[in-house]
This record gives C-alpha cells, structure tokens and sequence, in this order.
C-alpha cells in the first residue's frame, strides 16, 4: 500500500458511508411498505437520481474492495505488488462489470 | 527459584534444537543474568548479545515466553510460569547464532526510511532555537527515546507478513525527524516513507506500542505519518 492507494481506498470509503446508510433505509423503506418488484422497478427505472446513487455506490465499492484485496494478496499469498494488482484489477473490473449490470436492469426504461 | 531454561540453539550447518539448562533465580534475577549464568557455569558456546546491562543500549532484546522483552531490564520472576522460561532470537530477523539476530535488515530499514539527520544549516549559521512547548518538538520528544532494540519489529505483524515493511521503529524514527524543523530532507523523507511498504502498511495492531520497552508509542507516530504524507500527497507535494 502506498499513499495513492491509501487515499483512494479512504475517499470512497467515506464516499461509501452514506451511500450504505441510504441504500439499508431504502431496504427497509421497501420491505415495510410491502413494495413488489414491479413497484420498485416503477420507480427507479428511467430515474437519473437512482442511477447515479447506485452508479456511485458500484465505482466506489468496485476501486475499495480491488485496493482491499491487493493488499491482502502481498500479505498473505506469495504473489509481489505487480501480480496482485494485476489480480485485483481484474478482480475490480469484475466487480464494476456485475454491478453496472445490475444497476442497469433496475434504471434502464 | 529453581527455575529452567529452555534455550533455541541453531547455529550454521546444525539442525534447531532446544536446550535445558537449570538455575537459580533470586527475585533481582534478570532474564540477561540467568543467561550469562548458564553461558559462564554450564555451557560457553551459548551465543547471545548484550552490552550495558542497564536498558540503554538496546543490544539484549529476545523472544522470552513467547514475546519480545529487553532481557536486561526483565526479571526472571516477571514472566516464569510453572518454574520455566522459553527463550529464543528475536522474531522476524535472521539468526546469526542461538540467541543472536542479525539486525541487519532491521537498520536497512532505518536507511530507507531516511532515519538519518540532515542538516539544512552549517556550523557557521545561528544555533536554532526551537521552543519546547512548541506542537512539531512536542511531537519530537514524544517519539525520540527509542532505543533500537528491535523489539516492536519483532513484535509486529505487518513485518511478519510483508517482509517490504519499513517496522515501527524505522517509521517512528522519520516522525521525528519530520518533526524536527532542522531536518533539511523532509520531501524525500515523505517520499519514502509513503510508498509501498511505508507508514501505509502499518495495520495499527499496535503490538510495537504495547511491548516497546521505552514505552513510546510507534503506532501514533506512523499515523502522523499517514496523515502528513496524505496532505503531502494531495497538495501534489510528493
């Protein structure tokens, strides 16, 4: 870890803490009010204020975890600093990947 | 007491072993008095390390128990239990013979970390006055009375697992001297000490402050250094 990563993995860290308090009250918020599927799709899909809160939450998750596990990976495997950014880049990318997936299927008209 | 004492002796080309030897320890006893007991009455080929016997020094620091101690400053009946002291080299460095690490990599170490005073100002200039009471010389002192017994590198974790790590003491070392408004090689010092296997390694486990035998605490210092590298970082500085 250097100070570049230590600041990125911090920034969306913060970034992050809002976001996962929002997202937990949107989750009771639905299951409460007994919401459906379809009553939920209704609602976020065609909304550009959804699509940029989860579109964050996934950028910010995807670069924290990736740093997250490099760091684990020269600790704790015998890979050095180059292979396990390689593998957690690729391990960020996956994760961007899924979830841009999944906030297009809830956001997109 | 009767006490014994179980001893890791390895030496080039000769297998690990451990070695039993008994003596009697009086309650002023020090873990570095039974050693040299053993090594005078019983066998002199023990190897071990050790130079002022008083805890200035910080030659005398191994594994006793299980945890990094100064042995020299350690009473016998501080830390025996059932009548039994394990001892061995410091963890996390190489061994030279039995009881004696080689500090090498650990002064490596204070070397990359720039742990080295820089002058910026010649026998010719005015003497520096530096207050006290100011927050950069409190910070300082707080931090200046490490003793380099390695005994917080032993103890840390981030080094056991990231052989890259600068360690606690080295980090601590470079707090100081970013603190110390003499120092004229601070930008490379931040450099060095905010890339990989820097202060930002550090998991703040905070073993080194715990076992420090000085009693300071490297855990705050590399925190200060996190911090100052990152407004050092982000105002583009390093």
């Amino acid at each position: 870890m250097n100070v570049r990563l230590y600041v990125w993995q911090r920034l969306t860290a913060a970034l992050m803490v809002p976001l996962v308090l929002a997202h937990v009250a949107v989750i009771f918020y639905a299951s409460r009010k007994g919401m459906t599927a379809a009553d939920i799709l209704a609602r976020t899909r065609g909304s550009i204020a959804w699509a940029s809160f989860y579109g964050a939450f996934v950028v910010a998750a995807a670069i924290h975890a990736a740093i997250g596990v490099r760091n684990v990976l020269t600790e704790w495997s015998p890979l050095e600093d180059r292979g396990a950014g390689i593998f957690a880049s690729a391990f960020g990318a996956l994760l961007l990947l899924l979830g841009a997936r999944a906030v297009a299927a809830v956001v997109l008209p | 007491m009767a006490t014994t004492l179980r001893v890791f002796r390895w030496s080039e080309g000769d297998a690990e072993r451990f070695d039993d030897f008994e003596v009697t320890a009086g309650p002023e006893t020090t873990v570095l008095d039974a050693l040299v007991e053993v090594q005078r009455g019983s066998d002199p080929t023990l190897a071990f390390r050790y130079a002022c016997r008083v805890g200035m020094c910080g030659s005398c620091a191994m594994t006793v128990n299980g945890r990094p101690r100064w042995t020299c400053r350690t009473h016998v009946s501080s830390v025996v239990k059932d009548g039994r002291l394990e001892i061995g080299p410091l963890e996390n460095l190489p061994i030279i013979k039995d009881l004696a690490a080689d500090m090498q990599p650990f002064f490596d170490k204070w070397q990359r970390a720039k742990g080295a005073f820089v002058p910026s100002q010649t026998r010719n200039d005015e003497i520096e006055r530096i207050r006290p009471d100011s927050a950069a010389r409190i910070a300082a002192d707080a931090a200046i009375e490490c003793i380099n017994c390695g005994i917080c590198y032993a103890a840390c974790d981030t080094v056991r697992w990231n052989s890259d790590y600068l360690g606690p003491a080295a980090l601590n070392r470079a707090w100081t001297l970013v603190n110390d408004v003499r120092d004229g090689a601070n930008a490379a010092r931040l450099q060095a000490v905010a890339a990989s296997g820097g202060c930002h390694a550090c998991h703040s486990h905070q073993s080194c402050q715990e076992l420090c035998p000085q009693r300071l605490n490297p855990t705050a210092s590399i925190a200060g250094l996190k911090r100052r590298t990152m407004w050092a970082y982000l105002k583009g500085e390093i």
